[in-house]
C-alpha cells in the first residue's frame, strides 16, 4: 500500500465505562472496554475487526463514530480531529461516517414507513424539497436491490435480508466515506448473508466506500477484508493484511482463534489449539499481557509487562513478547 | 445397528389466525445408537420444530397432525403427557441454544442439576449432590463444588452451556437432541463444547440429533446429514456424500454460500430470494422459485424422494434423470 494520508487515524484510544456503586454512586472501578488502540484506516479499504464477544470491537466502532464519548486518545478524520467534540460541531462529520447495525429490525422504527425512515437523513442534512427527497429515497431502494413500491411499507413486512438492505440504504443515503459495519451479516442465514456481502462489495466500488467491518465470523472477514485487526480484551493483538494473517498468524491468540473455526470439510482432522477457560472480566483487567491468563506460551515476563505493539514485517503488527 | 429413533411422515401444524399452517411437512428419518444426525437448513425451515416434536415440547398452538415417532420401540405420538414426562430428561434430553433462557435464574446450578436425578432416578439429596459434582467434572467445569452453589448469572456463556449439557446428561439418556447449542458462543468456546459432546457421545453410546445452520460444525461432528428446506427434507445422506457429492440444488447452494477460511480466491455464491412464508402455497417443488435449474415440471409436480445411493436420498426431479441414466448405462 502506498503511503497516503489515512482517512481515519486512531491514536491510543481508550474507552472506559465507570462502575458506580454505593449510595453516593462513586466510581469504584472501570470496565476497560477499549484499551489503547491505535490504527490508521486508508481510503477505499475494508478493515476487519475480529475478536470474541466482549473484546471491545463494537465499542471501538461506536467510539470511532462518536456514539460513545472517548476516555482518552485522539480520532482524526481527514486530518481533522473529531474525537471528544459535542454533537453540533460534529454534524458535518456525521454525514461522512455511518453505521450498519447487526439487527436491522431493532434499528428501524416499526411505526414508520421505511420510506419515511430513509427520508429523515435528507431532512436533517440537506435542503432538498420534498419531492426530490422522495425521489432520492426511491433511487436508494432500487440501488440496494429492493423495489420502489417498498417506500410505503413498514419494517415488519420485510424479511431479515431485506431489512438489512434497508439498513444499508439508510447508511449510504448521504454518500458517506466511512461505514462501520457492526456484525452486519451475522444475524443472517448463509444464503442471504452471501447476497448482502455481494451488495456491500458492489456499493464499495460504486460509492468509493471505506468499511470498518466488525465481525466475529473469521470466514466472512477473510472474504470481505483487505486488512484485519484482531482484538483481545479491548487491546490490539495483531494487525496484518488478510493474506498474511490467515497464512501466517503470529499472535498465539490469532492462531488459537483460526484453529477453532470448524471447516466445512468432513473427516478433516485438524490440530486445534485449545484455549483454557474464558475471557477474563474486563472490569478486573489482568496485569501484563491481557492474554497471558489463557496463553499456552505465557512466561513470567508476560504476567508482568504489557507487550509492545511492534511491526514484525511490512504492515504486520503484533503485540506479544514471544514472537 | 439398532434403530433408536424412527420418525415417519411427521407433519407438525400450528393453529394461527390465518388457519392451520404446516411447519413440518411429512418428513421421515431415523437415528441409530451412537450416531450423530445433523439437521441443517436456514432459519424457519422447520428444523427446531422437528426437534421439539420429538421431545413433545411443542408450543400450545402446535400439534403433530400426522405421522409417528418411535423411540426405543415405543410410539411417542400415542403417549400421554405424563408418560412423556417420564422419558424427558431421563431417556431423552435436549440442549437449547440460549443457556441463559433455558436455565432457571432463581435456582442454583446445584438445585437444577439434582432435580432430574431426584425425580427420575429417585436418588436422595446427598447422592444427587455427589453425582452432580461428578457431572460437572465430566463436562470440564473447574471447582464443581463451588459452582453448585452459584446461580446461572454468575457463570459465563460457555460455563452455562456446560451446565446445560451436564443436566441433559444427568440420567444417561440414550438420545440427546441439541438445538443449535453453540450458535451463541464464540469459536474458541464452541470448539470446547463440540469436543465435549463428541467425547461424551462416544463414552455413553448416545444417539445425537444436532440441529445447526453452520456447515463447518456439521462437517466436524455429523455421521449423517439431513438438509431441510421449507418444512421438507430435501436431501439426506452420509456426511461425506453430502459434502463431496451434493445432489439437490439447495444443498449445493447452501455449501457454496459458506465463506471459506482457507481459500481466499473462493467465490461466494448466493441463493437468490429468501425462504417462503409458511402460509404461501407453492405448486410443485417448494424450492423451484429459488432454484437455478427449475424446469416446467418442477413448477407443476412435487418431486418424490429418489435414491442417489442406498445411503443417500435427494428430493429433486433432476435425480430421476440421473437414476434413469444409470439404469440405461448399466443395462
Amino acid at each position: 500500500m502506498t503511503k497516503q494520508q489515512p482517512l481515519l487515524e486512531v491514536k491510543n484510544l481508550k474507552k472506559y465505562f465507570p462502575i458506580k456503586s454505593g449510595i453516593l454512586k462513586r466510581t469504584t472501578g472501570n470496565v476497560q472496554a477499549v484499551e489503547n488502540v491505535s490504527i490508521d484506516v486508508y481510503e477505499g479499504e475494508t478493515l476487519g475487526v475480529v475478536g470474541e464477544s466482549g473484546c471491545g470491537k463494537s465499542t471501538f466502532g461506536r467510539t470511532v463514530l462518536g456514539l460513545e464519548p472517548l476516555t482518552a486518545g485522539t480520532i482524526t478524520f481527514r486530518g481533522q480531529e473529531v474525537g471528544g467534540f459535542p454533537y453540533r460541531q460534529l454534524k458535518k462529520f456525521k454525514k461522512e461516517m455511518q453505521m450498519i447495525f447487526q439487527d436491522p429490525y431493532a434499528s428501524l422504527n416499526p411505526r414508520q414507513r421505511v420510506g419515511d425512515t430513509l427520508e429523515e437523513a435528507f431532512i436533517i442534512h440537506t435542503d432538498l424539497p420534498k419531492q426530490e427527497r422522495q425521489q432520492r429515497v426511491r433511487e436508494l431502494l432500487v440501488e440496494v436491490g429492493l423495489k420502489e413500491e417498498y417506500y410505503e411499507r413498514y419494517p415488519h413486512e420485510f424479511s431479515g435480508g431485506q431489512r438489512q438492505r434497508i439498513g444499508i440504504a439508510r447508511a449510504i443515503a448521504l454518500n458517506p466515506s466511512l461505514i462501520v459495519c457492526d456484525e452486519a451479516v451475522s444475524a443472517l442465514d448463509v444464503s442471504v448473508q452471501a447476497q448482502i456481502i455481494k451488495l456491500l462489495k458492489r456499493l464499495q466500488q460504486s460509492h468509493q466506500l471505506t468499511y470498518l467491518f466488525i465481525s466475529h465470523d473469521l470466514g466472512v472477514v477473510r472474504h470481505v477484508c483487505d486488512r484485519v485487526l484482531v482484538m483481545y480484551l479491548g487491546a490490539t493483538a495483531e494487525l496484518a493484511s488478510s493474506d498474511q494473517l490467515y497464512s501466517n498468524p503470529l499472535h498465539p491468540y490469532t492462531r488459537a482463534l483460526l484453529s477453532a473455526i470448524p471447516r466445512p470439510i468432513p473427516g478433516k482432522k485438524r490440530e486445534r489449539i485449545r484455549l483454557q477457560g474464558d475471557l477474563p472480566n474486563p472490569a478486573d483487567y489482568p496485569q501484563g499481557c491481557p492474554f497471558h491468563t489463557r496463553c499456552p506460551l505465557a512466561t513470567e515476563q508476560c504476567a508482568k509487562e504489557r507487550p509492545e505493539w511492534r511491526e514484525i514485517e511490512q504492515g504486520h503488527f503484533v503485540a506479544c513478547h514471544e514472537v | 445397528m439398532d434403530k433408536l429413533l424412527q420418525v415417519d411422515n411427521l407433519v407438525t401444524q400450528f393453529r394461527t389466525a390465518e388457519g392451520k399452517l404446516s411447519a413440518v411437512r411429512g418428513i421421515s428419518f431415523s437415528v441409530e445408537k451412537g450416531e450423530t444426525l445433523c439437521i441443517v437448513g436456514e432459519s424457519g425451515c422447520g428444523k427446531s420444530i422437528t426437534s421439539l416434536s420429538i421431545m413433545g415440547l411443542l408450543p400450545s398452538n402446535g400439534e403433530i397432525a400426522e405421522g409417528s415417532i418411535t423411540f426405543e420401540g415405543e410410539v411417542l405420538t400415542k403417549k400421554k403427557e405424563e408418560e412423556l414426562r417420564q422419558l424427558r430428561g431421563n431417556k431423552m434430553s435436549m440442549i437449547f441454544q440460549e443457556p441463559m433462557t433455558a436455565l432457571n435464574p432463581v435456582f442454583t446450578v446445584g438445585y437444577q442439576l439434582r432435580e432430574p436425578l431426584v425425580l427420575h432416578q429417585h436418588m436422595t439429596k446427598r447422592q444427587a449432590t455427589d453425582k452432580a459434582v461428578d457431572l460437572l467434572e465430566q463436562v470440564g467445569i473447574p471447582d464443581p463444588k463451588k459452582r453448585l452453589k452459584q446461580f446461572p448469572h454468575e457463570l459465563s456463556g460457555g460455563m452455562r452451556q456446560r451446565v446445560m449439557i451436564a443436566i441433559a446428561l444427568a440420567c444417561n439418556p440414550s438420545l440427546l437432541i441439541a438445538d443449535e447449542p453453540t450458535t451463541a458462543l464464540d469459536v474458541t468456546i464452541q470448539a470446547q463444547i463440540l469436543d465435549l459432546i463428541a467425547d461424551l457421545k462416544r463414552k455413553m453410546d448416545m444417539g445425537v440429533v444436532f440441529v445447526t445452520h453452520d456447515m463447518g460444525v456439521v462437517a466436524e461432528i455429523a455421521d449423517r446429514v439431513m438438509v431441510m428446506y421449507a418444512g421438507e427434507v430435501v436431501e439426506i445422506g452420509e456426511v461425506k456424500e453430502i459434502f463431496n457429492n451434493p445432489q439437490h440444488p439447495y444443498t449445493k447452494g447452501l455449501l457454496a454460500s459458506v465463506p471459506n477460511v482457507d481459500d481466499e480466491h473462493h467465490t461466494l455464491e448466493s441463493i437468490p430470494g429468501s425462504l417462503p412464508n409458511l402460509n404461501e402455497t407453492i405448486e410443485g417443488c417448494r424450492f423451484h422459485p429459488r432454484c437455478p435449474l427449475a424446469t416446467d415440471r418442477c413448477k407443476r409436480e412435487d418431486p418424490p424422494i429418489f435414491d442417489v445411493m442406498e445411503t443417500h436420498q435427494s428430493k429433486c426431479w433432476l435425480q430421476e434423470v440421473n437414476v434413469h441414466d444409470k439404469a440405461a448405462t448399466s443395462s
